[in-house]
């Protein structure tokens, strides 16, 4: 049933096709790409978290029972998998005959590791479980029992004895009763037999869930009904009608009776619950092993070795849920089935005592397996997310180093991936995503977006470097670009020096505009004055000041114009060695004008100062 | 909670949207159409809601949605809207805008039109020169599309080439686009500023610009009040949403704090207001509700909506200005619910129509609730 890892395995590809020259694209964990098994995947991430979720603080009873439906949920995905695999092999899509089993092969396992570990049957209702596991998955006989029960008289039918034994090996008591009634009515001889036979079956003792009888009463009483049933078939009531004598020998747990019916039960581990049916139905947990041994041999007998399948059922039956793990994961190719039982277990507390050497706990080694496994998938990624957090140990650094490496081809996955930073405060990753982002951004031409990129991070040396770029533009231009974003930067004006220059630069440009001189003038010199401009820029700044000081109206007092003066100088004083400046023409007829101008307007408000008091 | 059906659909959901009801419907919705996102193989794909009560194809009682119909597309789906009872128009992270075709007497999709380089980068260095196209919205036949690229293209269905486009509309990424009026159309951008443009006029600079006070904080999503077109609401990055009067001040009437993460959608019900639905990366979808007698349910809804029986019924109760525009927080009681019980990953789409919602999330699944308000 579970079939070796290296037929999913790239290399073995390579192995087939040797002299054709092909590139393989080599993928880390094939199944994830099987389109039906996303809905497992997603389906059992919303599982998972609930588990995670859900409070520790029940104890007992509730906490048990809340345990056992986790588990039922996810058998339920691996079932509705199924289904939808088996739709899909109808229509013929995909590698899909290959999973069916492998899913019923994972769903059995479960629904075993439910019964003794998560639920921890006791003994009585251990039985029950183990007869509803049996008859869950055991489904070979189906269309047999389909086709005698719709026939027209069942008792005609050539495997009507087969059906009927199937019932009884399955502790399926009314059922078998029913057909068997058929045959009385349709033989009348056989009468009496019938009546003795469906009077034992009626009165078998099964264990019961509720708290009814305790097990020295069912013992006690199976007691008495297995000697009844003894005498029965010593005294040779059944003797006319073999297939009754079996049916009887059965109920008294005739090992070899029950041998015989191999091909009904076709498993050994139907023939252990058949035979625990029959002989010990108080069977106590721990005992299981025995019999589970005994039972593979004496079912198996040494004609063919144990399957994978079949060793990882031991294992569990022997109560070694390392080894079932261990095993599972050797055999099956994916890491999620391991992965989320053994998390359910984990919160059994079942496997708190076990540690690897290598540092993390089990549970947590598989779970970051899975999850790195599902960050190799286009689409999947965001569900590993929530896997390594619940990854104490190592699930930060993995999902630091993952979550970097996820390509970001629109904003809006951009923004997904910044949230899920941000949430668990990744700053490096943030400040790398929005660098990246805003790099894009810049390029394409888009400015506003690379701000809106720099204000997220809180990065004022982009912000500086955009800056930079709408004020390269403005000297190239001689005119702002994107006005739509420089005249509403609000607060995100402050993030970056360089930023809040920009601002009140265009600021100073729409003051002029309005023709709002005086205020023009000040914000002017602040901005020289208080080092918001940069070096490079005070040239341009004082140029911008030569229409305000050619203006008609004195604008500049006199402090203001020794301080454009001041400016001026400390600009022109930087350069001494400057053969280029020096020698540019344009450069030095502006500052020869700046002089000018500077020298005028001084005349001009030392007058007009002088003249008027106070003004 | 019981009449939400939920279906796994191995894709990621990006958008989800119900076809339009025939002017004189009485029936709900029953047909919403999906798109995907960050798969190698993007789909869009038809549904059908399925029957109440019916026992539909598998014998489903609740009629779980099932899949009519659905066809390839290239890149993420970015927006989606219904042209029409047969035309849907999507909007590719390539930059394209595709009409779709759905053949309803075969139950096929085809692409019908596609206008490959709706939205571009002019960089030679970026992959292929395109830049999503984030917003589209229609008005048969007039389709308006916004894009990464801060372009804003105004498309004909019938025309081969758009009829306008506003190049460097925005300096950032406009994220989504309304009609205002027929004539007007708003925008919102990644620096929190709402616009309103009228494309009657030549000039390309908006005709106003409202932003908010504070941080710039984008803001993704957009709606317009249906019956009072002075109201809009949109929400932001940080989860906010804004309710808006367009006639006065340029900065929001209220802001509510709603959501922990980006908000993705908002949506005025189309036939009752009073109903706002927000969704959003926290994987939670709200449902506002000012209508101000709110034990009287308004049972009109389940017959589609008539809203002339509606108004009779309520302006017994409601003051002229709408409930979404007063701040007084005594007078009105507003109503909020999460439909969502238990949230993981993101809702990135909701649509309303009469009764029904549909919403598709991150964690590759499409619910239908299909009596909102019973």
């Amino acid at each position: 049933l579970c079939f070796p890892c290296c037929t999913h395995s790239p290399y073995s590809q390579a192995f087939l096709t040797p002299s054709s020259s092909r590139v393989f694209v080599v993928r880390r964990d094939q199944d994830i790409y099987i389109h039906t098994l996303r809905k497992l995947f997603n389906e059992s991430h919303g599982i998972f978290m609930g588990l995670q979720r859900s409070e520790e603080e029940l104890a007992g009873k509730s906490r048990k029972a809340q345990l056992v439906q986790v588990s039922k949920n996810y058998r339920s995905v691996i079932r509705a998998c199924m289904e939808d695999m088996h739709q899909a092999a109808a229509l013929k899509l995909g590698p899909a005959f290959l999973q069916v089993s492998i899913l019923s092969a994972m769903e059995l396992i479960w629904n075993l590791c439910e019964i003794l570990f998560v639920e921890a049957a006791t003994a009585g209702p251990l039985l029950l479980r183990l007869l509803d596991w049996v008859r869950l998955h055991v489904c070979d006989v189906d269309s047999m029992v389909r086709e005698v029960l719709s026939s027209e008289s069942p008792s005609k039918h050539k495997l009507f004895w087969n059906v009927v034994d199937v019932f009884v090996l399955q502790g399926r008591m009314d059922e078998a009763r029913h057909l068997l009634s058929k045959e009385a009515s349709a033989n009348p001889a056989s009468m009496n037999m019938y009546k003795i036979l469906d009077d034992l079956m009626k009165k078998m003792p099964v264990p019961s869930l509720g708290n009814t009888q305790t097990l020295t009463e069912l013992e006690l009483k199976w007691q008495h009904w297995h000697e009844e049933c003894q005498r029965y078939l010593q005294d040779g009531t059944f003797a006319s009608n073999p297939h009754m004598e079996s049916i009887c020998k059965i109920l008294l747990g005739d090992e070899d009776a029950i041998l015989e019916k191999k091909e009904l039960m076709t498993t050994w581990y139907h023939f252990l619950v058949t035979r625990l049916l029959y002989s010990h139905p108080t069977v106590k947990p721990m005992e299981l092993r025995f019999y589970a041994q005994s039972s593979m041999d004496l079912f198996l007998g040494g004609e063919s070795s144990p399957e994978p399948l079949d060793l990882i059922l031991m294992a569990a039956f022997e109560f070694e849920m390392h080894q079932v793990i261990k095993e599972c994961s050797i055999v099956l190719s994916n890491w999620w089935f391991v992965a989320h039982l053994t998390d359910l277990l984990d919160h059994c507390k079942l496997l708190q005592s076990h540690n690897l050497y290598f540092g993390s706990n089990m549970r947590e080694f598989l779970l970051l397996e899975y999850a790195s496994g599902l960050f190799s998938h286009h689409s999947l990624w965001q569900l590993g997310v929530d896997y390594f957090d619940h990854c104490p140990q190592f699930g930060r650094v993995y999902l630091e180093l993952h979550i970097e490496r996820v390509p970001l081809s629109t904003e809006q996955k951009a923004l997904k991936v910044l949230r899920i930073c941000e949430q668990r405060q990744m700053h490096e990753q943030v400040r790398s995503i929005c660098k990246i982002m805003a790099m894009k951004a810049l390029r394409n031409n888009r400015l506003g977006s690379a701000l809106s990129w720099s204000i997220r991070a809180k990065d004022a040396a982009f912000a500086t470097l955009i800056s930079d770029r709408f004020l390269k533009d403005y000297c190239e231009k001689g005119c702002f670009s994107d006005l739509d974003l420089i005249d509403n930067l609000g607060p995100s004006m402050l993030l970056s020096d360089r930023l809040t220059f920009l601002g009140k630069y265009r600021e100073f440009h729409r003051l002029y505009g309005e023709k709002r001189f005086a205020e023009a003038a000040r914000l002017l010199l602040t901005l020289m004055t208080a080092h918001i401009a940069p070096c490079s820029f005070w040239m341009t700044l004082l140029t911008d000041a030569l229409p305000l000081l050619e203006q008609k109206e004195v604008i500049f007092s006199a402090e203001q114009t020794y301080e454009l003066m001041r400016c001026l100088e400390d600009l022109t004083a930087g350069n001494p060695d400057k053969q280029k400046f020096q020698d540019d023409d344009v450069e030095t007829t502006k500052v020869e004008m700046l002089r000018l101008a500077l020298a005028r307007n001084l005349a001009r408000v030392i007058v007009k100062e002088g003249t008027v008091e106070g003004s | 909670m019981e009449d939400v059906s939920a279906k796994f659909v191995s894709q990621k959901i990006s958008r989800t949207r119900w076809r339009p009801l025939p002017a004189a419907a009485l029936q709900p919705p029953d047909v919403f159409a999906t798109g995907s996102w960050d798969n190698e193989d993007n789909r869009i794909s038809i549904w059908s809601a399925g029957d109440l009560g019916n026992a539909g194809l598998n014998g489903e009682y609740h009629g779980e949605p099932h899949l009519l119909c659905d066809i390839q597309h290239n890149g993420d789906v970015m927006d989606m809207q219904f042209l029409d009872q047969e035309r849907i128009v999507v909007a590719s992270s390539t930059g394209t805008v595709t009409i779709f075709r759905h053949h309803q007497n075969n139950q096929t999709l085809s692409a019908d039109h596609r206008w490959a380089k709706a939205h571009y980068h002019v960089d030679q260095d970026t992959s292929c020169g395109g830049a999503a196209c984030t917003g589209v919205v229609c008005n048969n036949p007039e389709i308006v599309t916004v894009g990464e690229d801060g372009r804003i293209n105004l498309f004909r269905a019938d025309q081969k080439d758009a009829v306008r486009t506003i190049d460097n509309a925005d300096s950032s990424t406009l994220h989504a686009v309304t009609f205002l009026r027929t004539t007007e159309i708003l925008t919102v951008n990644s620096i929190g500023q709402l616009k309103i443009w009228d494309l009657r006029q030549q000039r390309n600079e908006p005709s106003q610009i409202f932003s908010l006070a504070g941080d710039r904080v984008p803001l993704h999503c957009v709606d317009r009040h249906p019956n009072q077109q002075h109201i809009v609401a949109t929400g932001g990055q940080d989860g906010m949403l804004s309710i808006w009067d367009i006639r006065q001040g340029t900065m929001p009437v209220s802001l509510l704090n709603a959501h922990e993460a980006e908000m993705w959608e908002v949506h005025f019900h189309p036939s009752d207001p009073d109903h706002l639905f927000t969704c959003s990366e926290d994987g939670s979808l709200w449902h506002w509700d000012t209508s101000t007698n709110v034990s009287e349910k308004p049972s009109f809804l389940h017959q589609g909506g008539r809203s002339t029986a509606y108004l009779s019924h309520s302006t017994m109760n409601q003051s002229v200005v709408s409930a979404w525009l007063s701040n007084d927080p005594t007078k009105d009681r507003m109503e909020i619910t999460n439909l969502i019980p238990n949230q993981t990953l993101s809702v990135n789409s909701l649509d309303v129509l009469g009764p029904c919602l549909v919403y598709g999330t991150d964690a590759e699944a499409i619910y239908v609730n299909r009596q909102l308000f019973a």
